[in-house]
């Protein structure tokens, strides 16, 4: 087992030990349930009433009456319950003087910071994979097209990751955990609303830039199930140059 | 005494052989706080070092240079050979380090943690099981390695603390404040594990408790300040302190005149009243041993002598006096009035 194994095992064990990991997986799945359950009643009924007026069986788009608001609606969530899960990552280490112990064991600090992040994350798509079942579930009663699913699931994949990185990078700024959670939903929460400023700025270079930062955009097309290279790189750019700045901010330590 | 600047030759430098911990001139500022002040030590193989220092003296700093959790702002320091600053990986790999705190995951179990740490070092497999096995044995783990160590209490979890720095059997460990929390069984137990590393480890000590010092080390790094004040063994430290021997004489029935008898003897200097009746502490001249004639006095006038001993400076002693003399140096507004290091020193008494 090489250290960041050993980090990325280690960490597991510290989530399934401390309730956090079954606090925020139970919200998580019961949140992803009961949007799901509003959005296949609101299919339903549009379903019933479409019936009503044409007779006969109406077909109605379930991507765009379920997995679209689902997916969309999953935005918000993420934001608010990933946070949770990486605060404790640096913050724990530095209140329980474990960091500098790890700082001292021949380990490199990216190992360490990808050794935690992939613990998160692997803990996060985890939780992804148990939202599988709704799509599952509703495949065997109606017929929809998977393509705009896995892609709504992999904008998930990735926006969750992305926001996992920026919560580690604020765990990597502070020793309490709820000051790093705050910090992270805030970044999140900003992030998401410039990109309200980039649509009033319109199609000016400002507005372009901003719209292009912001995640909503990218998401967006993920979740209408168009995989365009450049959201890709959004995704893997953001993710890596938080990775970055928390290498950054954990070797700074050692410099204060 | 080695005084900063114009340091005496170490036992390593003085017998020429390769230090495993080679210190030279390192400083530390954090912005106008200068931590440690061009401090130069050095650790044998297989040497034991106490370091020594009031807090705030620049011990943990210091040691937190050498297991490269900070850089020195200047100087260099070396570790089997290896740069502190320029190969890190190499130096952690061959260090053994106990923090102030004990640096335990309370989440996971003894097993876990000693398992975690030794993957952390490269172990695995047999190598690691068995390090394991010996770890937990020799710290007297083995009644909680399957407990989460944040049930266990704060003896056991500096216990395990020490058993992660012993784990890999690191050729160089630096232990800060390793009793702390332990109870006075476990001390004698941690301090003979100390001990029996000496020759095949080099250790640097950290402790406030200085009798552990004498105990356990054969030299003593002293720092105060940020600089280094002393540096010997505490035998050494102590002849060299002292400026002037001293002698307690209990009597057994004292009369009023015989300050003035024991103070006609050539050579004695000051006479002192102990702390019980009967009880005297006389300063001689360096080099002079009145014993004998004290004793030939205190017979022939039939005071009855229960008691004469040749009284030495501690390390406690030899401690306040270096640390008092620098804070001193450095504060001189702080120097109270009619007292002297003389006095201090002869006002505390201890068995030689």
């Amino acid at each position: 087992m090489t250290p960041v194994q050993a980090v990325i095992a280690k960490e597991l064990r510290g989530y399934f030990v401390s309730p956090i990991v079954y606090v925020v997986g139970a919200v998580f799945l019961l949140i992803f349930g009961f949007l799901s359950y509003l959005y296949i009643g609101f299919a339903g009924s549009q379903a019933i009433q479409l019936m009503q007026m044409q007779g006969g069986v109406a077909q109605i788009n379930l991507n765009d009456l379920v997995f679209r608001n689902l997916f969309s609606s999953m935005r918000l969530v993420l934001l608010i319950i990933l946070p949770i899960l990486t605060m404790r990552l640096f913050a724990e280490e530095k209140k329980l003087r474990t960091f500098e112990f790890l700082i001292t064991s021949p380990i490199r600090i990216n190992e360490i910071v990808i050794g935690k992040f992939v613990s998160v994350l692997l803990i996060y798509l985890g939780l992804l994979g148990l939202t599988g079942l709704v799509p599952t579930v509703l495949m065997l009663f109606s017929d929809f097209d998977w393509n705009p699913v896995l892609t709504g699931y992999l904008g998930m994949a990735l926006l969750g990751a992305m926001f996992l990185s920026v919560g580690l990078l604020a765990s990597a700024l502070t020793e309490n955990q709820i000051v790093a959670a705050f910090i992270s939903f805030g970044a999140l929460l900003t992030a998401w609303l410039i990109s309200g400023l980039g649509g009033l700025l319109g199609d000016t270079t400002a507005g372009r830039i901003i719209s292009y930062v912001s995640f909503m955009e990218h998401y967006d097309r993920l979740v209408r199930g168009l995989i365009d290279t450049s959201d890709l790189v959004y995704f893997g750019s953001g993710l890596l140059l938080m990775l970055f700045l928390t290498h950054q901010v954990v070797e700074s330590v050692r410099w204060k | 005494m080695s005084e900063s600047g114009a340091a005496t030759p170490s036992t390593v430098d003085r017998l020429n052989i390769t230090p495993m911990i080679a210190v030279q001139n390192i400083t530390k500022r954090y912005g106008h706080h200068t931590a440690i002040d061009r401090v130069s030590f050095s650790v044998a193989k297989g040497e034991v070092l106490a370091f020594l220092g009031p807090n705030g003296a620049g011990k943990t700093t210091t040691m937190r240079i050498l297991t490269c959790f900070i850089p020195a702002t200047e100087g260099t320091a070396r570790v089997a050979g290896f740069d502190c600053a320029d190969q890190s990986l190499e130096v952690k790999r061959r260090i053994g380090y106990l923090p102030e705190t004990p640096p335990v995951y309370q989440e996971l179990t003894v097993t876990e943690y000693l398992t975690f740490v030794g993957r952390l070092r490269g172990m695995a497999g047999r190598t690691l099981t068995s390090a394991l096995d010996q770890s937990i044995e020799r710290l007297e783990l083995g009644p909680v390695r399957g407990r989460l160590i944040g049930n266990l209490s704060r003896g056991y979890r500096q216990r395990v603390g020490l058993a992660q720095a012993l784990l890999h059997d690191p050729p160089v460990l630096i232990l800060d404040e390793p009793t702390v929390g332990l109870d006075p069984k476990q001390i004698i137990e941690i301090r003979e594990l100390i001990k029996s590393l000496a020759g095949s480890h080099s250790v640097i000590l950290s402790t406030h408790i200085l009798p552990e010092a004498t105990a356990v080390c054969q030299r003593v790094v002293i720092i105060s300040g940020g600089r280094i004040v002393a540096e010997d063994s505490p035998e050494q430290l102590s002849a060299r302190l002292r400026q002037s021997e001293k002698i307690s004489v209990t009597l057994k029935t004292a009369s009023v005149d015989c300050k003035a008898k024991f103070g006609a003897i050539p050579g004695i200097l000051n006479i002192f009243p102990g702390q019980s009746p009967g009880t005297f502490l006389i300063e001689c001249a360096l080099g002079y041993d009145l014993r004998e004639e004290i004793a030939r006095i205190a017979v022939s006038n039939h005071w009855g002598l229960l008691e004469l001993r040749t009284v030495s400076m501690t390390l406690e002693d030899v401690f306040l006096q270096l640390t008092r003399d620098e804070e001193n140096v450095a504060q001189p507004g702080k120097i109270m009035a009619g007292t002297t290091s003389d006095e201090t020193v002869a006002t505390r008494e201890s068995p030689s």
